[in-house]
């Protein structure tokens, strides 16, 4: 007799049909074991890390202090609002943010975005938007300020070494005007000294300035670094 | 025994401690390439990284320079980069297409995209000659092996050894994890990947990731401005995203890192238990539990979700973080050098959101910016450096010694903290070196 006619097939989902001749069983210990799930719910306030074994413990170098001919940020304010061309104005803006980063300044250069401003360095020249694409940096204020605590904090052990950073910025080209906002591109090379090594970062920095009082804010700064897509000896630990 | 052993293994090898050497010599290092990566299954890519015929990217397989393509028969190949003829490397960039040919800068011969040859220019120069072209010699020579686990290629350079199912073994978990949180059962690349340079032996990263103690220690600073600028946003009436919490848990005291146990899997896999909680009840997670429960049922849907995972090893070189679907394989180049490469992945048929979450991991942990690895890579280099030294010559792994509990060859830490991982991976690095398959 021939075989009866099967009902039709339940429709099996792509995903089971596919895999599922994949499906080796697992150790049932393993299964159960993977079931357990320990859950950290937030940062703790009790003492952990170093200082809980030796509360004054710093691996670091006492914190950077800028350079005595360095001018204050409130000296450069008044030079960035004391007239000049646009052209001039924005140069200065963009040396004196540079200088910042030199000089450790770090949050007198998180002051100089907007509220909503953002720092992103994207992995590939042709990423348009810096949220949902894999980035180097992508960054908004708070989480600036999370880096800002990290490399502060008096055991972030990779800030033990010498290190220090020297920008300079140039080729700066007003791309374009409003009466909202200013787009402008520059070329940037950063040397770095970390321990006894050297290393060198270039590429193009385009800032979306908005108008604050005379001066100015970041609204986005993108920096596309030019070796960005080379293996990274060791990493960027701040903003570049 | 498939290759040469390490003479006196036992010298640098004890079940609670190992000799410095094993992280610093170069024989040592050069029978690990032999060994091991020349010999184990290697990660070579996901085979959407190669989607048309033609599509290539090419990789290391120990210190093989090898170039994984995509046939015209739609079939993924990993083939040496080199022409049989001079030995030139026939791709000269990371990846790309080549066309429906390889041809060689050199001479011009020419290969079919599964290595055989299509043609030599002036061929009658051969007449007469054992350049035949049907002698194998005239072909791009291919890995031994080649098997590819949901999308996951892989290669052996040995033509004997376990197959690539029974090499993952229960390490599988983290593949199908990652695939299994798809509600179409895939994973697609995101074709962005990350290289950083450790300067230090693999064994440290490996070591490292399934390491609970270094957390708190090595990453407090960073746990520490992340849960100052979670509660910030909490006073101020938000609610800080998922990703703050990825970085302040770092945080966290010894004693809650204890309770984060680990799995050791033979052959020196191992799984780190989850610890962070990514299942929060947000209308974005809620609708994409639904499309994993139309997909694949209640029951299922709710194992999927609830697998307790950081990550999972891959003895000797991958570690693939499941729940937030990213990779980071490891191509060692010298004893105090090592190549990582860092992936992710979009779960097929999940709503953007989800990639989102998961890309904020990427970007905040897995960058070249790392807020995270930027001090485990300092822990890495100075242990490099103070094991290339004659202060001391052993490394100690005592912690919980004699108190792991053995079940069917897998060990399951008590402790978070237990050197349990190490001294399982070395296990199976002896067994390795004694020209066993461990």
């Amino acid at each position: 007799m021939a075989a009866t006619k099967k009902p039709a097939a339940k429709t099996v989902k792509p995903a089971r049909k596919i895999w599922s001749k994949l499906a080796v069983a697992r150790k049932p210990l393993v299964d159960k074991a993977l079931r357990q799930e320990v859950v950290i719910r937030a940062g703790t306030v009790a003492r952990t890390g170093a200082q809980r074994m030796a509360p004054d413990h710093s691996p670091r170098a006492p914190l950077h202090q800028p350079a005595a001919n360095a001018r204050t940020p409130a000296a450069r304010a008044a030079a960035q609002s004391s007239g000049g061309d646009l052209q001039h104005r924005v140069e200065q803006f963009l040396f004196a943010q540079s200088e910042l980063l030199d000089n450790k300044q770090w949050q007198s250069y998180i002051d100089r975005f907007a509220d909503d401003g953002v720092y992103w360095m994207p992995a590939a020249p042709e990423q348009t938007e810096w949220e949902g694409s894999p980035s180097i940096f992508a960054e908004d204020k708070p989480m600036m300020r999370v880096r800002m605590g990290r490399i502060t904090h008096p055991n972030a052990w990779s800030q033990a070494p010498l290190w220090v950073t020297n920008h300079i910025v140039g080729n700066v080209v007003i791309e374009s005007e409003s009466a909202k906002q200013i787009v402008v591109r520059s070329r940037f090379h950063m040397m770095e000294l970390r321990r006894d090594n050297v290393r060198h970062f270039g590429g193009t920095y385009r800032h979306t300035l908005v108008r604050r009082g005379a001066g100015f804010a970041i609204k986005l700064q993108r920096v596309d670094l030019f070796n960005g897509q080379a293996p990274f000896d060791y990493v960027l630990q701040v903003w570049v | 025994m498939i290759h040469e052993a390490i003479p006196n293994l036992q010298k640098f090898v004890e079940p609670d401690r190992v000799h410095r050497l094993v992280y610093t010599d170069p024989d040592i290092f050069d029978l690990e390439i032999k060994n091991i990566f020349e010999t184990v299954w290697v990660y070579c890519g996901h085979a959407s990284q190669v989607k048309k015929p033609g599509d290539y990217y090419t990789l290391m397989i120990g210190r093989q320079p090898m170039v994984m393509v995509r046939g015209k028969d739609m079939k993924v190949r990993v083939l040496h980069n080199r022409c049989p003829h001079r030995g030139v490397q026939l791709c000269g960039n990371t990846h790309g297409n080549t066309g429906s040919n390889f041809v060689c800068s050199y001479h011009a011969w020419s290969f079919q995209l599964d290595g055989k040859l299509e043609a030599i220019p002036l061929m009658k120069g051969y007449d007469g000659t054992r350049m035949t072209r049907d002698n194998p010699d005239c072909n791009v020579k291919a890995a031994a092996r080649v098997d590819v686990y949901r999308g996951f290629v892989f290669a052996s350079l040995s033509p004997t050894g376990p197959s690539l199912i029974d090499f993952l073994g229960e390490a599988r978990v983290g593949i199908d994890d990652m695939c299994d949180r798809s509600p179409e059962g895939e994973v697609e690349v995101v074709p962005t990947c990350h290289r950083v340079i450790q300067h230090s032996n693999w064994k440290f990263f490996m070591e490292n990731q399934l390491d609970s103690l270094h957390p708190s220690v090595t990453h407090q600073s960073t746990g520490v401005a992340a849960g100052r600028v979670e509660k910030e946003i909490a006073a101020a009436g938000g609610k800080a995203p998922l990703y703050y919490h990825y970085l302040s848990t770092f945080a966290s005291t010894f004693e809650q890192w204890d309770n984060v146990q680990t799995i050791n899997f033979p052959r020196g896999h191992g799984v780190l238990k989850a610890y962070m909680g990514l299942r929060p009840q947000d209308p974005d997670t809620l609708a994409y539990e639904k499309l994993l429960e139309k997909a694949y049922g209640k029951e299922k849907m709710e194992e999927y979700l609830s697998r307790s995972i950081h990550h999972v090893l891959v003895y000797p070189y991958l570690s693939v973080q499941s729940p937030l679907q990213q990779l980071r394989c490891l191509r060692p180049i010298a004893p105090n050098k090592t190549l990582s490469e860092i992936w992710h992945f979009r779960l097929k048929g999940a709503p953007e959101a989800i990639y989102r979450r998961s890309l904020w991991y990427y970007n905040l942990v897995n960058s070249p910016a790392t807020m995270v690895n930027a001090d485990d890579l300092e822990n890495w280099t100075k242990g490099q450096w103070g094991l290339e030294s004659n202060g001391g010559d052993w490394v100690s792994f005592h912690r919980d010694y004699g108190r792991d509990v053995e079940k069917d060859g897998v060990i399951y830490s008590q402790k978070g903290t237990s050197e349990a991982v190490m001294r399982s991976q070395f296990k199976a690095w002896s067994k390795y070196m004694q020209g066993e398959a461990a």
